[in-house]
Parts: C-alpha cells; sequence; structure tokens
C-alpha cells in the first residue's frame, strides 16, 4: 500500500500545486477523481503484492535454470514467450492501446463500433506483445554470442526510421510511445533477471556489461512492429 | 457489472504469462509446482488488481490528464487563443514539473542508479544520476508539448535525439552503455503513462489547428529518449571530473 501512495505521490503533488496555485477553477467530478485514485491505489498494491508471491519468485527462478540448463533451443523459446506473456498483462499498455483504439475511431481511421475498437486496440496489444517476444529474443541470442550492444542499437535506430518514411502517419505517434509504454511493472524485473541471470552464467561474461540491454531492444522493436502494423491496417 | 467484465478481462490478460510460466515450469524444468496455494491466491490479487487500477484510471487519472489540458490552454491562460507558442508556458512548466517529479520517485530508477554506482566503483552518485535522469525527462515531456503545440513532426524530434545518442555513444564508457539504453524503458511507470498520455492528447485536442490522431502521441517517445542522453551525459562528466581530480 505504501509504495504504491508513493507512486501515485508525485503525481498528485505536481497535479495539486497546479490545480491550487495556477489553475485555481473548480475541479469537476470530484467524488469520481477521488474515487479513482483510491481504486488506483488499492488496484496496484493488490497487483504488485500478486505479482510478487506468485509470478516474480517463479519467473526468477525460472529464468536462472534457463540460463543454466543451456540448451538454446529452450531458452530462445522461453525469451520469447517471456516477452510476449509479460508484455500483453502489463496494465498501461491496456489503457494505452484503448485510447488509441478511442483517438483512431474518433479521427476515422477504424471504424467507431465497439468491435473495431476492441479488435484495433488488441491487435495494438498483440503487436507490441510480439515485437516485445522477438526483442528478448534478439537480446538473448546477442548475449550469447557477445555482439556489441551499441552496434545493434544503431542498426535499430536506422531501421525505425526508414520504416517511419513508408508507415502512415496516423500510426507513427503511437508506434513511437509504444516502446515506452511496454517496458513497465511486470516486464522489467523479470527482463533485467533474464539478462543478468543470462550474463552470470555464460563464462568470460561480465554481467553488469552484457547484462543490461534486453530492455533496451523490448523498448526499441515495438515502434518498428506497431508501424508495420499500421501500414497492414491500411 | 462494469468490474465483473473488467475482471473476467484480467484474467485473459494474466493467461498466457500463468501459462507460460506454469507450461515451462512442469514440461521443461520438470519441477513441481513449490507452493501452489500461494501461487493461486497470489494470480488472485493481480487480477482483482489489475481490474480495479485500470477501473481507476479511467475514472481518475485519464480524466485529470485531460482536464489539465483542457484547463492550461483554456481562455484564463490563452486569452488571444492562437497558436503563440509562448502563450502556452504553462503547458511546458506543468509537463516539465510532472517529469521531474514522477522520475524522482521512479522506485525501478532508483535501482538502476544504486546499480551504476556500484559498477563505476563510485564515480557515478545515485543520487546525481537519479537527478540528471529527472531533469532529462522533465527536458523531454516539456519539449513534447512544445511539439504538439508547435505541431513538429515527431520523426524530426525523435531523429535528432538518437542522432544524439549516438554521438554520446561514441564517447562513453562502455560499461555505462547497456544501463543508459535500459534507462529509457524504465522511467516510464505504470502510474506516468497514462496521465502523460491523456495530457498529449488533451492538448492535441484544445490547441486549435491541431490533429489528436497525427498530433496526440508522441510524449512518451520523448520520455524514453531523453534519460539514455542523460545518463550517458552525466557518465561522462562524472568520469571527466573524477579525472581531474585523480
Amino acid at each position: 500500500m505504501v509504495a504504491s501512495c508513493i507512486d501515485l505521490a508525485p503525481v498528485l503533488a505536481v497535479v495539486l500545486i497546479f490545480q491550487l496555485g495556477v489553475i485555481r477553477q473548480p475541479l469537476p467530478n470530484v467524488l469520481d477523481l477521488v474515487g479513482g485514485m483510491i481504486c488506483i491505489v488499492v488496484g496496484l498494491t493488490f497487483f504488485v503484492i500478486g505479482l510478487e508471491q506468485a509470478l516474480f519468485p517463479l519467473g526468477e527462478s525460472m529464468v536462472y535454470a534457463f540460463a543454466r540448463k543451456g540448451s538454446l533451443p529452450w531458452l530462445l523459446l522461453f525469451a520469447f514467450c517471456l516477452g510476449f506473456a509479460t508484455t500483453i498483462a502489463e496494465p498501461a499498455l491496456i489503457a494505452v492501446a484503448e485510447q488509441a483504439a478511442e483517438v483512431a475511431a474518433s479521427g476515422g481511421m477504424i471504424d467507431s463500433s465497439d468491435a473495431a475498437r476492441e479488435s484495433y486496440a488488441l491487435g495494438l496489444r498483440l503487436t507490441v506483445a510480439f515485437a516485445v517476444g522477438v526483442a528478448l529474443l534478439v537480446g538473448v541470442f546477442r548475449i550469447i554470442k557477445g555482439w556489441p550492444l551499441h552496434l545493434l542499437m544503431i542498426a535499430g535506430y536506422a531501421m525505425v526510421m526508414t520504416i517511419t518514411l513508408f508507415a502512415p502517419p496516423e500510426i507513427i505517434g503511437i508506434a513511437y510511445d509504444s516502446g515506452g509504454v511496454t517496458t513497465s511493472t511486470i516486464t522489467v524485473p523479470l527482463v533485467t533477471a533474464l539478462g543478468v541471470g543470462l550474463a552470470h552464467s555464460i563464462k568470460g561474461r561480465n554481467p553488469v556489461v552484457d547484462g543490461f540491454g534486453l530492455i533496451a531492444f523490448a523498448s526499441l522493436t515495438p515502434m518498428m512492429f506497431v508501424m508495420i502494423y499500421g501500414m497492414v491496417l491500411t | 457489472m462494469r468490474l465483473l467484465w473488467e475482471i473476467l478481462d484480467a484474467v485473459r490478460d494474466i493467461l498466457p504469462i500463468a501459462g507460460t510460466i506454469l507450461l515451462f515450469q512442469l514440461w521443461v524444468i520438470r519441477h513441481p509446482l513449490p507452493n501452489l496455494q500461494r501461487l493461486l491466491r497470489g494470480l488472485l490479487f493481480v487480477v482483482i488488481g489489475m481490474a480495479l487500477f485500470l477501473q481507476g484510471l479511467e475514472m481518475a487519472l485519464f480524466p485529470l490528464g485531460e482536464l489539465m489540458a483542457e484547463q492550461l490552454t483554456g481562455p484564463a491562460f490563452i486569452p488571444r487563443q492562437g497558436v503563440e507558442m509562448l502563450d502556452y508556458v504553462w503547458v511546458y512548466l506543468f509537463a516539465a514539473c510532472l517529469g521531474f517529479a514522477t522520475t524522482l520517485a521512479e522506485p525501478s530508477l532508483i535501482a538502476v542508479a544504486l546499480k551504476a554506482q556500484e559498477i563505476s566503483g563510485g564515480a557515478i552518485h545515485a543520487w546525481g544520476l537519479r537527478l540528471a535522469v529527472s531533469v532529462g525527462v522533465a527536458f523531454g515531456i516539456s519539449l513534447g508539448t512544445f511539439r504538439i503545440v508547435s505541431g513538429g513532426e515527431l520523426f524530426l524530434f525523435i531523429l535528432a535525439g538518437y542522432g544524439l545518442v549516438l554521438l554520446q555513444t561514441f564517447f562513453a564508457p562502455s560499461m555505462i552503455i547497456g544501463l543508459a539504453y535500459d534507462s529509457g524503458g524504465v522511467t516510464t511507470s505504470t502510474v506516468t503513462v497514462p496521465l502523460v498520455t491523456a495530457l498529449g492528447l488533451g492538448l492535441a485536442r484544445s490547441v486549435p489547428g491541431r490533429d489528436v490522431l497525427l498530433d496526440g502521441f508522441g510524449l512518451i517517445a520523448f520520455a524514453s529518449l531523453f534519460p539514455i542522453m542523460a545518463v550517458l551525459g552525466y557518465a561522462q562528466i562524472a568520469i571527466l571530473v573524477s579525472r581531474l581530480r585523480g
């Protein structure tokens, strides 16, 4: 509970300072706002406690087991599934995908029916999840082979820029945002454990130099894949 | 009734990760599950928590972000109601404060900063790094709102950012590069993302001549790019300073 309050506190502080000190207009729907805040704090608390009890201990021990086992195909398959599944469960992405669907419907990019919006939002999330799965697969392969991170990142940046030239302009904003949205509450702890565990179990690798970089890939590939999703849609 | 649907949706969203972990545990690693009761209770908590959280976002954070955007661009603040870029200074300031405060309090950044202090043998201070990243995010989101107001091309801003990051990469100590690239994804938390997204969409709706679909998104992209520059820049300066002293 304390941790969730700390998450929300800076947001509330800034908003309140601006409301009271700068805007000085009455707030509409105060009841909804307060109720919503309570939902957020309680919900986030339950969510994090549940993750810490159920998924994180098991996930982390599993990540270490796979890293030590040394069977490459299984490791790669596991990395992909982990990336895909954690991203699907990421609450921030769920919320943003819904917003994106609403915006796309209001702008006439998709049909404004409920079904069309839901399928667009779900398509967006599946695309991002697939992208994160691919990112982890490539990232794990990189750690095993010892390829330098910055060369792959430069190649990734170049690809993002190239795809941008061909992507429909309506998708570019949400595509660029999706990279930062995906890496959040569930993904970051498990993925960091995967990278550091892997670098630990390979001889001659320094976990601090080689263990990082998975999150970086996971924030890069969604940009490309979402733009491609946009190209396919239109 | 709405909450029930949210819970059903949450169950669907949790299934892949629960399934992945269960399948790999039982089939590939072939270990029995250590504590089934605890696992099931944990999953139940995750589902309830997610449903409540999403409900709360819809009731409070999304409306709040849009409201702030509307009010700060309303007639009380922008009397001329045009696209005079300097009139929107309160918007930029709000965006900067929001970015700074949320990043400074971000738990995953605290963990990353401590790790960086450890790697560098103390040349990088955890606090200094957190301040640097927070200033980076503040500047990034602020610049992002400026882009929405001015209607500039998102990809040009990001392209310039990538260019700078690449340039910095060549001069940065190699041990910090992975950490720096990762920090971009780490700083944008579950609470910040929805509010910042709503702020951007609200701005694009309120500023005359802007299109939500074309201009509304992009703030999170700025918020994920600038920490990379901040970490690389801070590491370069910190190491330079420690070399001059040593």
